[in-house]
């Protein structure tokens, strides 16, 4: 019997945005990342061209994260004191395509390290990784926007992907990234109008289209995962029906959310009938990220080893 | 394709009676149009017109029912191919597969694992649906030995997987009256299936390599007379599975193709966990009715069935926690008392927080109908009496000695009003949860 014809015919797509310069470029790395550029529904490659695979970003701290569980500190061990070497185990052990760094540390509660700390910082990692970097503020507004412009300036000419800015705070960021040359992520609280609406500030700034990630906060499994999961999908329809201040390319910060919820982090003594941690843990974050994957993801950030390789594997089943 | 008011108007006895309480007939057509209005309100509407309009109204995914009683798994009538479009209606059944040719120690091992898989998270109890009854000895006795030990030793409904058309003939003859869903017709045996299947009156599958053979597998079935047909999504590649589900899904909401108008099964099992898991709730949220894996651990599982719970959420409406007073941490009567609104989100967000700064904190979660904070302000259902009544109910004063009580500061504006009808000190916290760590730490003293 003959099946209807179902590919569905979208008129646009998804921004592409490439993260990092090479020397001839002006910049350092040894290669670049571009995300985003699919013209379908995620994975339907039988209606249009998916674009670039889904990449993992890792997690390197500043400083030492006091929140993780031994699960999840255990592969960092031995350097969970050295971002750069952090950064390098990340990359050549655990196969990140990218490095998020993000500068917990500047945040004025949790160590108010100096923009100097975070500049030598940003560099070590600069020179011990050749992928691209992603730098990610503490969220304490005022502080991100007296080290954010230093760290910017410290990595010019190495397209960086540098975040968040918010509707409430944008300009200082927005201003500093487009001066230096790098990419910018944009943030909205669960909010699809919000987020349509601080892409349009940014670019009222001038800032080009073709250099801004989407940051929707990203909602857990069992923690909201539902609204990340819908808002991203509607993202993804608008991108694909023409709406250009929707058509950027999609980061989430699964690998922190995934780990704060008590499926994840709890000792096994207290969840004796949830299973052992070192498997409960790796998998929540794997569940979290390959759930969302289906709603239209560009760029996945993460922790444990184990979920990154899970999630890769994935991915590459998929594509 | 759904008909417009148009073609429904021209079925209608256009006498504009009103005997349905419609002005026109028109105006009744195009309620039927919206599924807004019942045929059976025109008293005079013809033979014809109900054999068409019956056939167009039918759902495009059937509705297939597989187990009995409370715990019957439904599965099928989806109308939308994304859930913001209107919502999910039918969660995934979840499957867990047991194999016959287990020695009976390790068989009655795996099935009392199985029945076991429930877990209690957020405080909902969450389990799986069926046990997968998988004929790998090729036995027919073995086969009907299973299916009686987990109809008789098992709260789970069942699916019965055999090529062999004897050796399900054997099984069902033990545990047909749970209605089993029979896994196992081809193109070689699907008529002797159906007939068996239509006999005992119970669900069935079909199975084919392309979406081609898959709709005349159906149609066969369909003319032996079997109605609730499941459709096996297999493949090579999870990519070929992912793309097969989307296609069948548009295919019968959008082009109203009959043919493959059934909900759908797929076999997600793989050695490593990660990846079955990983598998199985992506055919899940992508449309997959029932999926089966092998794995039968607590950490597997309970991903999975969380992924169906948030998926199957209805989007139009917030989820509340129960509004009551939380103890976070060993809370006690010197801890800081916090409150915030009952929509899910904004309380799990806060106790999140509250968790991370390691301060014991009690958090009163106030019944806002399951709307934010400030949402809650605007619509006046977040006051100084509905906080004040909150306390109350939850008898706040009792647990902590102090009379200080924190509150979002995106609702600053009520703190007057408050400590006047409350008689507490009221402290404003952040505006955003994230600040909740650091001002636990240095502004809160009890």
């Amino acid at each position: 019997m003959e099946i209807p014809n179902v590919a569905d015919k979208w008129t646009s797509g998804v921004n592409e945005v490439t993260i990092g310069a090479t020397k001839d470029k002006g910049g350092s790395r040894q290669k670049t990342i571009t995300v985003g550029g699919s013209k379908c529904i995620p994975f339907m490659d039988f209606e249009g061209n998916p674009g670039h695979k889904p990449v993992i970003a890792m997690d390197v701290y500043d400083i030492p994260p006091d929140d993780w569980t031994e699960t999840l500190t255990r592969p960092f061990a031995d350097v969970i004191n050295d971002p750069a070497q952090w950064a390098k185990k990340c990359v050549e052990q655990y196969g990140a395509d990218l490095i998020c760094l993000k500068l917990d540390g500047i945040h004025p509660d949790k160590g108010n390290k100096s923009a100097e700390d975070a500049v030598k910082t940003v560099k070590s990692i600069l020179a011990a990784v050749g992928v691209p970097l992603i730098i990610w503020g503490c969220e304490h507004d005022e502080k991100d926007n007296e080290v954010m412009p230093k760290v910017s300036q410290a990595a010019r000419g190495e397209n960086c992907l540098l975040g968040i800015v918010s509707q409430d705070n944008y300009k200082t960021l927005t201003a500093t990234c487009l001066a230096d040359g790098h990419s910018i992520i944009t943030m909205a609280p669960v909010d699809i109008n919000i987020g349509k609406q601080i892409n349009i500030l940014v670019s009222e700034m001038d800032f080009p289209l073709n250099r801004i990630v989407m940051f929707q906060s990203t909602g857990a499994l069992g923690y909201g995962l539902e609204y990340s999961y819908s808002i991203q999908e509607r993202e993804r329809l608008a991108a694909l029906t023409g709406d250009k201040m929707m058509s950027m390319p999609v980061i989430c910060d699964v690998g922190h959310e995934a780990w704060r919820s008590k499926e994840a982090k709890s000792n096994d003594n207290d969840v004796p009938q949830w299973g052992p941690r070192e498997e409960r843990g790796p998998m929540w974050e794997t569940i979290t990220a390959t759930s969302l994957l289906q709603s239209g993801v560009d760029i996945i950030r993460m922790n444990h080893p184990r979920s990154v390789a899970a999630v890769k594997k994935c991915i590459d089943r998929l594509y | 394709m759904a008909l417009t008011g148009l073609d429904i108007y021209k079925l209608l006895p256009k006498t504009n009676c009103k005997k349905c309480g419609r002005p026109t007939c028109l105006a009744f057509a195009m309620q039927l149009a919206q599924k807004k209005a019942n045929l059976s309100d025109c008293p005079d509407v013809s033979e014809e017109a109900k054999r068409v309009l019956g056939a167009a109204s039918a759902p495009p995914i059937k509705l297939v029912t597989v187990g009995t009683g409370a715990r019957k798994v439904e599965i099928g009538e989806e109308n939308v191919l994304f859930r913001h479009e209107e919502k999910f209606y039918h969660p995934t059944g979840v499957a867990v597969t047991l194999h016959d040719d287990l020695d009976d120690a390790a068989f009655d091992n795996r099935l009392k694992k199985i029945n076991n898989l429930k877990m209690s998270r957020v405080g909902t109890e969450i389990e799986i649906d069926l046990v997968a009854i998988i004929n790998k000895s090729a036995s027919a006795e073995k086969f009907a030995d299973a299916a009686k030990k987990v109809s008789g030793g098992s709260h789970l409904n069942i699916i019965l997987s055999s090529t062999s058309v004897d050796n399900m003939k054997a099984a069902l003859a033990n545990c047909a009256e749970k209605r089993p869903l029979i896994h196992g017709a081809n193109a070689d045996n699907c008529e002797s299936m159906a007939a068996l299947a239509k006999e005992k009156n119970c669900p069935m599958t079909v199975t084919a390599p392309t979406l081609e053979e898959l709709a005349d597998l159906a149609e066969r079935v369909k003319k032996v007379g079997v109605e609730e047909i499941v459709l096996d999504v297999s493949g090579d590649k999870p990519k070929e599975i992912l793309q097969k589900l989307t296609r069948i899904r548009r295919a019968a909401l959008k082009k109203n193709f009959r043919a493959l108008g059934f909900p759908m099964i797929t076999f997600a099992c793989d050695d490593d966990a990660f990846q079955e898991i990983s598998m199985a709730s992506t055919y899940l949220v992508k449309y997959a009715g029932i999926v089966v894996v092998n794995t039968c651990e607590p950490w597997g599982i309970m991903p999975l069935l969380t992924v169906r719970a948030n998926i199957f959420t209805d989007p139009q409406k917030p989820i509340q926690v129960e509004p009551k007073l939380y103890a976070v941490g060993d809370a006690k009567e010197d801890s800081p008392v916090l409150f915030t609104t009952n929509f899910s989100l904004t309380y799990y967000t806060v106790e999140g927080e509250v968790e991370g700064s390691r301060i014991p904190a009690f958090i009163l979660s106030v019944d806002t109908g399951g709307t934010s904070v400030l949402t809650a302000y605007s619509g006046d259902k977040l006051n100084d009496k509905v906080v004040a009544k909150a306390m109350a109910d939850a008898q706040v004063e009792t647990k902590v000695k102090h009379r200080k009580l924190i509150i979002p500061g995106l609702v600053a504006v009520m703190s007057g009003k408050l400590q006047e009808t409350l008689g507490w000190e009221i402290m404003v916290g952040p505006r955003e949860a994230s600040g909740l760590a650091s001002y636990l730490k240095t502004v809160w003293k009890p």
